[in-house]
């Protein structure tokens, strides 16, 4: 046992290597020092104190989507979807901020409601996927995926149509909300430390579940073998219904987030791609709830070191996703080879 | 051909499937290779047909002549042809498209041509196929016609036969027989595979018998069924005598049920069972049995008629509704259906009780799990993962998560590819269910165990249901018969 | 609208579907063999880069054609090997690929955003192309789209007309069984796939030069194409034939839903931009829901005669794929 642990350390460490090694390769195609670009992302992200929020900031929506998914992995669905969840969430908050924008309610009340309006949104986006798998046949890829694009579209629709600024309606989104509406910010920081709490609890809360309930039993039973599960008597489509429900909340509670504590409005890109992160640091962890925190962490840093390679090497700041999907096919591929190797042993 | 097999040894991890087997079998034999599941008969097969390759320094010798034989392709060029279990055809395809797939020939096969030869060849051997119809119109013993034709025509001269018999009806096993005899006279040889002693006493020119990866002896006829049975199983073997019934009070009732699928129609059955009643379903694979069984279960809805259960009306409810009424279903496929692999002992005993609060009480599973596998005698700890057991501790395992109370019990194929004691140890456990009260209803494609246990069976042909016919009363013989069609009462749309 | 502008706009619904027939006929290929390639919309980005960069540099468009199809083959290789080789989860590889490769092709294509570059010409064939309407619609078009035409011709014939087609078949139906029959099923799957890659490939070039000539980035409006390709995969039932059906009526509507815009001018235009979406998701619904329990349950509720109807039409609407997609081979 304990070698094979060690023997499946040992292959992702030549996978993280072959990754970095793969990618350098990539930056001296365009002529560029891998070393700097590594150095300016680490730097970007662990630089300063404030470098370090910004990276908490990514972390928090990442995470809440990686404890999401973990759930719906766990009951052996691909809930790709879960980028629109992200989307349908900030909406949702959005509106209801907006609902409220008039009120004397105190502000702490309608920022939780907010929030729990952002986590119903989510759920319903995701029951929709649900729905069309668990009645209509239709993989859940496909519905997932179709629903993404229709959720982007509607953000942008009500960006430009009922939501749009005074005046001129332009890609920076909607009318920013006034500050009493923010979740409290660290001084001088962009990060929230409420956020972070919800973010933590979630993948607690979604740690325990997955190991010692009934429900997380389940679950796993319902992914593992959908036709046993049934006959052994566990209605397994709503363990479907329900994996996409919570996963959706999660999902939503990271839009939410993403409008409460971040832009503070409603803009295009709100869901910043976390949704599809999500599911690459679940594959990396290989669905395992205990090494969602490290590697969210990481996964948040890449993409915030990123943004200093176009101002200081005129690089894209797409290089964290070629990083990110890089190692995690090495890691991926990694595991085969172990794999090929434990079968002829 | 002659075929000779010399020092076969192979094995697979560990495990050794194969132990310097030597065997000659003379051009125009029809040798037969008896022995229990996991005997080795299948794996000394696959190696002959060149689907595995045997471990260095093992010998196949045809016509004198030592050979390699790396694939099955390879073989068929020797001249050894497979006809598989599960006919390794391709249902969805028209037959002339599943006759040409593999012939060798230009980029674009000339289907009139190949056409004529398909007639041409069925003609001869006396079957009739539309090569334009699908092969999934067919049925299992048709498509092994079709594969022994396509053999035929590729020039096989050794028929290699795994388990020919299983799953086809009496009849066309008969012509089944009937082709394979004329074999030898033509110069080919003929392997069959059966665990069946009777198949293999009436066809077979001499036989081997395999037990544990060992030729433990040949014979040749008279064949001595005991002495066969003491080499298969190393010792005599008896089921016991049989346990008739108390029956009790009308477990479940069936008035006038029809059900309907894509390929079948049953209509308008009627059954009653009684409290401590075994029921066995008989007929060969895909005769409406496997859709009774699930209809009863709750898992398909009879298009018409109503089911009740102790009285109470279950028409059309689901199957959790059935499930918690009191009716448990053992599906035949254990690892796709019946189990979850991935989770061990203790999670699948935990999953079959009712939850108790929120969180799983970890020392109460081991608990839990620790008496079931005491008192249902499997071999593996409460950690094992249901993958990593044996095929009978599997299905004891499965026995061991039948809730209670229960009123009744179906199972499919309840002891297909256990050894013999697997089975009467699953039997006995059985037959406690019925002595608390439980009824049983059962498919088995073997006959002796559906006469050796239940108390009342019913018969499937193409879609009809024999009315209850008393166990006691009938045989394996007239049995046979009726699975494959003959001395039913009502004729009129009979096809064989 | 006069005639003349009706059969220019269909004549660039026919053009506007090459790049999805090319994609969609590779992966059915690939699936009919057994191995999904899911990786296909990042794969369409980075050959659509790849090929406007390859033809920017070298001032030659048939070599960005050729790099496309290059990068499109490199990728199914990929997922070929993690698939066939190392037995990994396809949708896993595939979709880690399918993310990879977008990120990758914005990160290479940045040096060449906005450049202008060459561009596919149409060629009209002589005589043919005087064919009133036939000739406008057919005739008058670009090479790649000529070469889509042939494309759906050949792969229908190879698949249902030759030998080595009716072993593919064969091979995503039961490998064993194709196995017996002399195929070598998993080298077939490797060839299989990377083909069907490389003709994935093809759809960068055949937009990046020629439909949406030049490299936009994030802007190229391309990110979608691959998901949607993937269904129309699906609805074609891995026929060639209906699913370039399926790749024309995407082409259709997507020219339906731009002439319709300034008719209806209540409905907004992202709404119609996304329009295709929930139609994929309508057709995947109609195509699987004849399988899904309940419609059994429900269908076994209903009089003889109305049942009978249902189930022709749910059994009409029906694909089934290859009985062996996704799982793996060996022989023992």
């Amino acid at each position: 046992m304990l070698k094979g642990r060690f023997g499946g350390f040992f292959f992702q460490l030549i996978a993280l290597l072959l990754a970095f090694g793969f990618v350098s390769l990539i930056l001296l195609s365009v002529d560029a020092s891998p070393a700097e670009a590594y150095k300016n992302m680490f730097n970007g992200s662990f630089g300063s104190m404030r470098k370090f929020a910004e990276v908490l900031v990514a972390f928090v929506p990442l995470l809440l989507v990686t404890a999401g998914l973990l759930v719906t992995f766990s009951s052996g669905l691909w809930n790709i979807g879960v980028e629109g969840q992200v989307v349908l969430g900030a909406i949702t908050t959005t509106w209801v901020f907006r609902y409220f924008i008039e009120s004397d309610l105190p502000p702490a009340l309608i920022i939780t409601l907010a929030i729990l309006g952002g986590m119903l949104g989510g759920a319903v986006w995701a029951s929709f996927t649900g729905v069309l798998k668990v009645f209509g046949g239709v993989n859940e890829i496909f519905g997932g995926l179709g629903l993404n694009f229709v959720a982007t579209a509607l953000t942008i629709y009500l960006i430009f149509g009922p939501w749009k600024r005074p005046g001129v309606a332009s890609m920076s989104g909607t009318v920013p909300f006034p500050d009493e509406f923010s979740l409290p910010l660290l001084a001088g920081l962009r990060i929230s430390p409420w956020a972070l709490a919800i973010a933590l609890a979630g993948i607690v809360v979604i740690y325990f579940i997955l190991q010692g309930t009934y429900f997380g039993l389940r679950l796993k039973a319902v992914g593992k073998n959908f036709r046993a599960a049934y006959l052994l008597g566990i209605p397994t489509w709503q363990y479907s219904m329900y994996s996409f429900l919570i996963c959706g909340a999660l999902a939503g509670a990271a839009g939410a987030v993403q409008v409460a504590a971040v832009y503070h409005r409603l803009i295009p890109s709100i869901s910043s791609g976390y949704g599809y992160l999500g599911l690459m640091v679940a594959m990396l962890i290989n669905y395992n709830a205990i090494w969602a925190v490290p590697v969210a962490l990481f996964f948040a840093a890449l993409n915030i070191g990123s943004i200093q390679l176009p101002i200081l090497m005129k690089l894209d700041s797409s290089l964290s996703g070629v990083l990110q999907g890089v190692l995690v096919l090495f890691v991926l591929l990694a595991d085969g080879v172990r794999q090929k190797f434990a079968r002829k042993a | 051909m002659n075929v000779e097999l010399k020092n076969i040894h192979k094995h697979f991890g560990t495990v050794h499937a194969n132990k310097a087997i030597n065997l000659n079998i003379p051009t125009g034999t029809i040798q037969g290779i008896l022995g229990e599941n996991g005997a080795g008969k299948s794996t000394l097969m696959k190696i002959l047909s060149g689907f595995i390759q045997p471990d260095p320094g093992s010998e196949i010798i045809l016509d004198g002549k030592p050979v390699v034989i790396h694939s099955p392709a390879d073989a068929i060029k020797y001249g050894i042809g497979m006809l598989h279990q599960d006919p390794l055809d391709f249902p969805p395809m028209k037959l002339l498209d599943n006759f040409l797939l593999g012939l060798s020939g230009g980029l674009f096969p000339n289907r009139k041509e190949a056409a004529q030869d398909f007639n041409l060849l069925a003609r001869e051997y006396g079957f009739s196929f539309d090569p334009e119809s699908y092969v999934d119109s067919l049925t299992v013993g048709e498509r092994q016609q079709l594969e022994i034709m396509r053999l035929l025509f590729l020039g096989a001269r050794v028929f290699i036969l795994d388990e020919p018999t299983t799953g086809i009806s009496a009849g066309q096993k008969e012509k089944l027989f009937a082709t394979l005899k004329k074999f030898p006279d033509q110069a080919m040889t003929v392997i069959f595979v059966s665990h069946k002693l009777e198949d293999v006493e009436h066809l077979c020119d001499r036989v081997a018998v395999l037990r544990g990866g060992v030729l433990v002896g040949e014979t040749k006829p008279p064949y001595v069924t005991s002495k066969l049975v003491a080499m298969m199983f190393g010792k005599e073997i008896t089921l016991g005598a049989r346990q008739p019934a108390q029956a009790g009070d009308v477990v479940l009732s069936l008035k006038n049920i029809s059900l309907e699928d894509v390929r079948l129609k049953i209509k308008n059955v009627d059954l009653e069972v009684r409290a401590g009643e075994v029921i066995g379903l008989a007929g060969m694979e895909g005769s409406g049995q496997g859709m009774f069984i699930r209809a009863c279960a709750g898992l398909t809805r009879p298009v018409g008629g109503r089911i009740s259960l102790n009285g109470r009306d279950l028409t059309g409810k689901s199957y959790h509704t059935f499930k918690r009424a009191g009716v448990n279903f053992l599906p035949a496929a254990r690892l796709e259906e019946g189990l979850v692999p991935g989770l061990n002992l203790i999670d699948h005993f935990v999953l079959a009780e009712e939850p108790k609060g929120i969180f799983i009480d970890r020392a109460a599973g081991q608990k839990l799990a620790e008496d079931r596998i005491q008192s249902f005698n499997i071999r593996g700890t409460p950690l094992s993962t249901v993958e990593s057991l044996s095929g009978g501790n599997q299905q004891r395992a499965e026995l061991a998560l039948l809730q209670t109370p229960l009123s009744l019990v179906l199972l499919e194929h309840p002891t297909r590819g256990l050894d013999i004691e697997s089975v009467i140890y699953i039997w006995s456990k059985l037959k406690e269910r019925c002595k608390q009260g439980a009824s049983i209803i059962f498919i088995s494609s073997d006959l002796e165990e559906i006469l050796q246990y239940s108390d009342c069976l019913l018969v499937f042909f193409s879609s009809k249901v024999s009315q209850p016919i008393d166990a006691s009363a009938t045989s394996v013989e007239e049995l046979g018969q009726l699975i494959g069609g003959k001395g039913w009462a009502d004729t009129g749309d009979e096809h064989a | 609208m006069t005639q003349e502008t009706i059969l220019i706009g269909l004549a660039g619904v026919l053009a506007a579907a090459a790049p999805v027939i090319f994609a969609v006929l590779g992966e059915t290929l690939s699936e009919r063999a057994g191995v999904i390639n899911l990786s296909m919309n990042g794969t369409i980005l980075l050959s659509a880069m790849g090929g406007f960069a390859a033809a920017y540099t070298t001032d030659n468009i048939v070599l960005g054609f050729l790099a496309g199809m290059l990068i499109g083959a490199l990728v199914a290789l990929v997922v070929a090997f993690a698939s066939i080789t190392l037995k990994q989860s396809q949708v896993a590889v595939g979709f880690v690929l399918a993310l990879t490769c977008r990120d990758l092709s914005y990160f290479l294509g940045n040096p060449y955003m906005g450049l202008p570059g060459p561009r596919l010409q149409a060629i009209p064939i002589p005589v043919l192309g005087d064919i009133p309407v036939i000739g406008q619609l057919f005739f008058r078009q670009d090479p790649i789209t000529y070469i889509s035409f042939v494309a759906i011709f050949l792969a229908w014939v190879w698949i249902f007309r030759t030998r080595p087609g009716l072993m593919l078949q064969g091979i995503g139906e039961k490998p064993a069984a194709a196995f017996i029959r002399g195929a070598n099923v998993n080298l077939m799957r490797y060839v299989y796939t990377v083909i069907g890659g490389a003709l994935i490939g093809l759809a960068g070039p055949a937009y990046s030069l020629a439909i949406r000539a030049g490299w936009m980035g994030t802007i190229s409006g391309l990110d979608g194409i691959g998901w949607i390709a993937l269904s129309i995969t699906i609805f074609g039932g891995w026929n060639p034939s209906r699913a370039a059906f399926g790749a024309y009526l995407f082409a259709f509507l997507q020219w339906l839903g731009l002439v319709l815009q300034p008719v209806l001018t209540q409905v907004p235009s992202q709404v119609l931009q996304v329009a295709p979406f929930p139609l994929m998701i309508l057709t995947l619904l109609l195509v699987n829901i004849g399988d899904a329990e309940w419609v059994e349950r429900a269908l076994a509720a209903m009089p003889e005669n109305t049942r009978k109807i249902m189930v022709k039409l749910l059994r009409a609407m029906r694909a089934s794929p290859p009985a062996a997609l996704g799982v793996p081979f060996e022989r023992d």
